[in-house]
């Protein structure tokens, strides 16, 4: 069946509906309080782990910055990861103890950082049985972002598996592996990973075409 | 494993508007410079996403004339937003023209005076007092999703001396897998602030910008009560890859 208003890249295929920014409001859609709208009976947002989840329970914080070295006031940033067991739990169910899927944004006021509450994910097994080291995929929308920018993000203190996971390999630079590794702080009795988002220039982050 | 045997069709970079795309002024700080680093063997890291089908609505979730009332004490035709009264439909497939169910559509616009209700608008349209504008839904079993909203207005925006965004719907798309997730907008047929507009074009191809376009649906509207627009959306599209790991 022809569809009105896509375009068949070929005989058999259609073309993918082409990618807009997510604008400067965002939040009306994807992040309701933070627009300023009362929110719905269940909303998808940053707590990933209720605290009776298996595993090690941190915190995820960073900031975006752009190319001019300012904060981006305005990213929402989705977050997909495995469990402690390296396994991802596609089933979305607010009312499990813990969900693979969260979404989060950085904040116009302060120091306008985004936050994840999560456990540390486990280390997730390839087909190829290549092993990964643990990791947290993350998608950052924005105004002035024309299509959402893929990254992932890694621990400070998984320094072995780091070393042998296949996909920071993939990185010739590595230099540039560093930009996805966060780091461990302990602050008030938790603990803290911190990753800033570079989007351009000096310590740019490393995006994923996948 | 959970990515046995599966791919996504490659994503067209040249179809998708480009990162530095310098007439959309805000994008020049917030464009990579670097390459993207292409990972040769997607994951099930990838290659899975989250699946909705638990995420309690609310009723009227996917209805914007009914969904927010500043004073919810109006009831009726007193608590109705202003504005052409729309239905907006469509179908959500893959690449292959495969329905996908089940999986979100989320859309979020201005009024029909062009002003959003966030924070930071501070554009003169006023805010309607019966008017939120956030939708969301689940494709059914057949790719289908339907809000039913007003048609929201065009609003200015500081680009160029005097630029203003062509009537538009936000919508968001998750699709199978993260691999397929994808944020557009919905034009509208005929609009003559499409082919001006800095964001529109971003893209470099006409016949990308025809996948954003809703159509109006004459047979989908309602006598005496609203019109129709069509939006259909094309996800990636899934591959078997029977012999990769053999
Ligand atoms: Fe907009």
């Amino acid at each position: 069946m022809k569809q009105p208003n896509t375009v068949p890249s070929s005989e058999l295929m259609l073309r993918e509906t082409a990618s807009q920014t997510a604008g400067p409001y965002v939040h009306i859609g994807l992040a309701l309080d933070v627009a300023g709208l009362p929110e719905r009976e269940e909303e998808i947002w940053n707590q990933l782990a209720k605290p009776e989840a298996e595993g090690e329970h941190i915190e995820v914080v960073g900031t975006v910055i752009d190319g001019n070295g300012d904060l981006v006031r305005d990213a929402l940033i989705e977050a997909w990861q495995a469990n402690a067991k390296g396994e991802y739990q596609p089933e979305f169910d607010l009312q499990k103890p813990f969900n693979s899927f969260g979404r989060t944004a950085t904040t116009a006021s302060g120091d306008s950082e985004w936050t994840l509450h999560t456990i540390k994910p486990g280390a997730v097994t390839r087909s190829d049985g290549k092993v990964m080291a643990p990791h947290i995929n993350l998608a950052i929308f924005a105004r002035g972002i024309n299509i959402h920018l893929q990254t992932r993000l890694y621990f400070e203190d998984e320094t072995r598996a780091n070393a042998v996971c296949p996909v920071l390999n993939a990185i010739e630079s590595p230099v540039r592996r560093q930009t996805l590794i966060a780091k461990r702080e302990e602050a008030d009795g938790k603990i803290r990973y911190r990753l800033n988002i570079r989007l351009q220039g000096e310590g740019e982050t490393v995006f994923f075409d996948f | 494993m959970q990515d046995d045997n599966k791919r996504f069709v490659e994503r067209d970079r040249n179809w998708h508007p480009p990162a530095y795309a310098p007439r959309y002024k805000t994008s020049v700080a917030r464009s990579p410079r670097q390459s993207l680093v292409s990972l040769q063997k997607p994951s099930v890291s990838e290659l899975t996403g989250p699946d909705f089908r638990h995420l309690r609505m609310g009723a009227h979730d996917n209805d914007l004339l009914l969904n927010f009332r500043e004073n919810p004490a109006l009831e009726g035709q007193a608590g109705l937003p202003i504005g052409e009264r729309m239905i907006m439909f469509g179908r959500v497939v893959d690449q292959f023209g495969k329905p996908v169910p089940h999986t979100l559509v989320e859309m979020w616009q201005a009024n029909a005076g062009g002003r959003y209700r966030h924070k930071k608008d501070s554009y003169l349209a006023p805010l309607d007092p019966n008017f939120g504008g956030v939708g969301r839904c689940l494709t059914d079993e057949q790719g289908w999703y339907r809000f039913r909203t007003i048609k929201p207005g065009p609003y200015p925006w500081p680009n160029d001396m005097n630029s203003w965004r062509p009537a538009h719907i936000h919508v968001s798309v998750i699709g199978p897998s993260i691999s397929t997730r994808l944020i557009t907008q919905m034009y509208f047929e005929g609009d003559p602030l499409i082919p001006i507009c800095p964001i529109v074009q971003t893209i470099n191809d006409p016949d990308a910008v025809e996948t954003m376009i809703g159509r109006l649906d004459m047979s989908r509207s309602n006598p005496m009560d609203c019109l129709a627009y069509r939006f259909d959306l094309v996800v990636r599209g899934e591959l078997q890859t029977y012999f990769e790991n053999q």
